[in-house]
């Protein structure tokens, strides 16, 4: 043991001078998001999409005069907000990173902006946690998000469904912020547009059954089930309860429950379904799907363009700001996403680094076409999708 | 009967009798696996819902196997046909883990509280092992027919509002559970080592002075139970999924199983997998759709008829173990009392 202890000292102390003279030239940011739990099948992606904005800012060599951004990943697990809250304290406090990209599902970011980043005036840009719940917080204008908080959704699930001359549905979402959120919001908005809820219930995630579930849903009587959950989890087992039992064969999806490990388990079943997606046909959307491509990022997996943009935005406002201060960058997110400026697509970051050394503004898009209401808040399109095929078809923009 | 009467009798097969009845087969036979060594051993066995998942794995990792070999037996899963090497494995490894962790404290003569937390330590080791060599993660492993009635097109045949699913994997469940169940009660009483069994655990003293061996009866004991946990893990995968975690959760329903129909008896055990697994789906079922179709028109009520939300489907079973406790703490068939 004590050999063990005298050569750890030892390579930290040959290893530190040999990290130093690069530090300088370093700026460290947090990407914190859910590297294993309920979506961990999606966080590889935007991770590496974030990286990937990081990485386009880095070898501009034109921030900040040449200074390179390195990311610092850490697990959010996406359920558990007290491995969160101590993942982002590690972020902030040991690793000293200057700004956070994430985290992903909405509870645990809520917990990591409360409880860390807000009290260390950190800035946090989600790509995705899209709770209406995190509207309300005290953020002291540290929390941004790339995606359309859900109170957006739910309204655009009803418009779509109402659209469809769907008026009758039952609801089951998954039992916590963002599964919630969803459904209040989607409730409200459905019972607007005249269309009237049989049942709601919530579903706990990682259970092997789902059959109660699923045989109380339908007994409320209707022939659509609208699925607020995860696609690998129990948003996946209900669906799979609800076709084996003949319960019901319509589904409605949001955007957490789109991905292909759900079509391969389910087959040619779940054709049909209705399924909301944040994100528009934006021009910057195909620009990102071929970098991404390149990146070796799946190209259409769900808040891949957002975690980009929430990657280049911090980097912009560094620039901005003529420093990597946390407060400095805090100062500049604002300016740099929104109109007055030149307009800046993905890949074209070199381009707004050196508008703003030279004094000038930039009004990034990127690959969702961010705009921030006062909020910090983006706003928002939705793609109503068909699964027609094996395939999701984009049929409408919202 | 008119056509309302048989759609309410189809929409509650559909959706109580038979998942209730494959569930509460699955339980049982894990309650069986409980009881059997709380019986024998004197202890209740916190491994046992791991030692299903290691059984499960064994039969996973065969299945595969004979699946790259294409090796199939359709259109029966050929998880079955993985079964039997499966079952032989976890014995062994059962024996084994007797040999080595059990027996010490056979010879020491420790309490049944010592046996437990042994035990706890078995059921942690046994949840690292499995995790290390097939993950945390779902694995499908079920090929084969998956129905025998599908609900769309028993709607077709019958010209019914209402459709009737049964699984091949809950067929199955069933079909293996009463033959496990009677081979087992036939070992049991008609057997000589079985009548052995029983004697050992009604008195240890007794049996002993009429010269059974005691480490023969542990062996046996534990042998069943593995085949018991194996089978029970097997169907419950190929009817749900194979995760560990799950496994590890039905720890709690089996035993709830066990106690309340009376620990250290097995028929207490069927009734009681039987009794927990139906009054989860019962209680929890929201009865306006059976109600329409079963009571005369105008009747018909306009709420969801649902004594309780699905998010209590576990604190049920809880419940029930508590008030059998209060009232009858031996259990619907008298078992033991520690």
């Amino acid at each position: 043991m004590r050999k063990l202890l005298l050569a750890t000292t030892m390579v930290a102390a040959l290893a530190s001078p040999a990290i130093s003279p690069a530090v300088a030239d370093e700026i460290k940011v947090g990407i914190i998001l859910g590297f294993t739990g309920p979506i961990e099948s999606l966080t590889p992606d935007m991770g590496s999409a974030a990286e990937l904005a990081f990485k386009e800012v880095s070898d501009s060599g034109m921030l900040l005069g040449g200074k390179t951004i390195v990311s610092v990943r850490a697990d959010s697990t996406c359920v558990d907000s007290a491995a969160a809250t101590t993942a982002a304290e590690r972020l902030i406090t040991s690793d000293g990173v200057v700004a956070i990209m994430g985290a992903d599902c909405s509870g645990v970011t809520g917990a990591i902006a409360n409880n860390v980043a807000v009290p260390n005036g950190v800035v946090m840009v989600s790509p995705s946690a899209t709770s209406p719940g995190l509207s309300d917080m005290d953020d002291k204008g540290l929390f941004f998000r790339t995606a359309p908080s859900d109170a957006r959704q739910g309204q655009v699930i009803a418009d779509i469904l109402k659209s469809r001359d769907i008026m009758d549905v039952a609801v089951t979402y998954t039992n916590n912020d963002y599964g919630k959120g969803l459904s209040d919001s989607f409730l409200n908005a459905y019972a607007k547009v005249g269309g009237s809820v049989s049942m709601t219930a919530a579903h706990e995630d990682g259970k092997a059954d789902y059959s109660a579930e699923v045989a109380a849903l339908s007994a409320a009587g209707s022939k659509h089930l609208a699925v607020f959950g995860y696609v690998d989890q129990g948003g996946k087992g209900i669906i799979q309860a609800s076709l084996d039992t003949g319960a019901f064969d319509n589904f409605i999806l949001a955007d957490g429950m789109i991905g292909d490990s759900l079509i391969a388990a389910i087959g040619d079943d779940l054709n049909g379904a209705v399924a909301t997606l944040p994100g528009a046909e934006t021009p910057g959307a195909n620009t990102f799907s071929s970098m991404a491509e390149k990146a070796g990022i799946t190209v259409g997996g769900p808040f891949t363009g957002e975690s980009y943009d929430a990657g280049a935005l911090i980097a912009l406002a560094m620039q901005a700001a003529g420093s990597s201060d946390r407060a400095a960058i805090q100062s500049k997110l604002m300016d740099v996403a929104n109109a007055p400026g030149e307009t800046i697509m993905p890949g074209d970051l070199k381009n707004a680094l050196t508008i703003l050394a030279n004094g000038g503004q930039v009004n990034y898009e990127g690959a969702t076409g961010v705009e921030f209401n006062s909020l910090g808040e983006v706003l928002g399109s939705y793609k109503e999708l068909e699964l027609i095929n094996g395939k999701y078809e984009t049929i409408n923009v919202r | 009967m008119d056509t309302d009467t048989i759609n309410a009798i189809v929409l509650f097969s559909n959706f109580i009798l038979v998942p209730g009845m494959t569930y509460g087969a699955q339980l049982a036979l894990g309650a069986l696996g409980i009881t059997l060594v709380f019986g024998v051993l004197r202890f209740a066995n916190f491994a046992h819902g791991d030692m299903m998942a290691f059984g499960t794995m064994i039969v996973v990792m065969i299945t595969w196997w004979f699946q790259s070999l294409g090796i199939t037996i359709a259109p029966l899963p050929t998880a079955l046909l993985a079964l039997p090497l499966a079952i032989v494995i976890s014995m062994s490894v059962t024996l084994l883990n007797d040999r080595m962790i059990f027996r010490y404290y056979r010879k020491k003569r420790s309490s049944p509280s010592t046996f437990v937390i042994a035990s706890t330590g078995v059921m942690f080791v046994f949840n690292g092992i499995v995790r290390f060599i097939i993950g945390p993660d779902d694995q499908r492993f079920t090929d084969g027919e998956r129905f025998i009635i599908k609900a769309r097109e028993f709607k077709k045949m019958t010209g019914l509002d209402e459709g009737l699913s049964i699984k091949v994997s809950q067929g199955l469940t069933i079909v293996i559970a009463i033959i496990l169940v009677a081979a087992l009660f036939w070992f049991l009483q008609r057997t000589r080592t079985g009548k052995a069994m029983r004697a050992f655990s009604d008195n240890e003293d007794l049996a002993l002075l009429s010269g059974i061996d005691p480490e023969r009866v542990v062996a046996i004991t534990w042998i069943i139970t593995a085949a018991l946990a194996t089978i029970a893990g097997t169907l419950y995968g190929l009817d749900k999924s194979f995760k560990p975690f799950t496994y590890f959760q039905l720890l709690l329903p089996m035993f709830a199983s066990a106690i309340v129909g009376g620990i250290g008896n097995p028929v207490g055990a069927i009734v009681g997998g039987f009794v927990i697994a139906f009054s989860e789906v019962i209680i929890t079922y929201a009865y306006k759709k059976f109600l329409i179709y079963a009571v005369p028109p105008g009747w018909a009520p306009d709420g969801l008829m649902q004594l309780l939300s699905t998010d209590y489907k576990f604190a049920v079973s809880f419940m029930i173990l508590v008030l059998v406790l209060l009232i009858r703490p031996t259990g619907i068939f008298k078992g033991k009392v520690i």
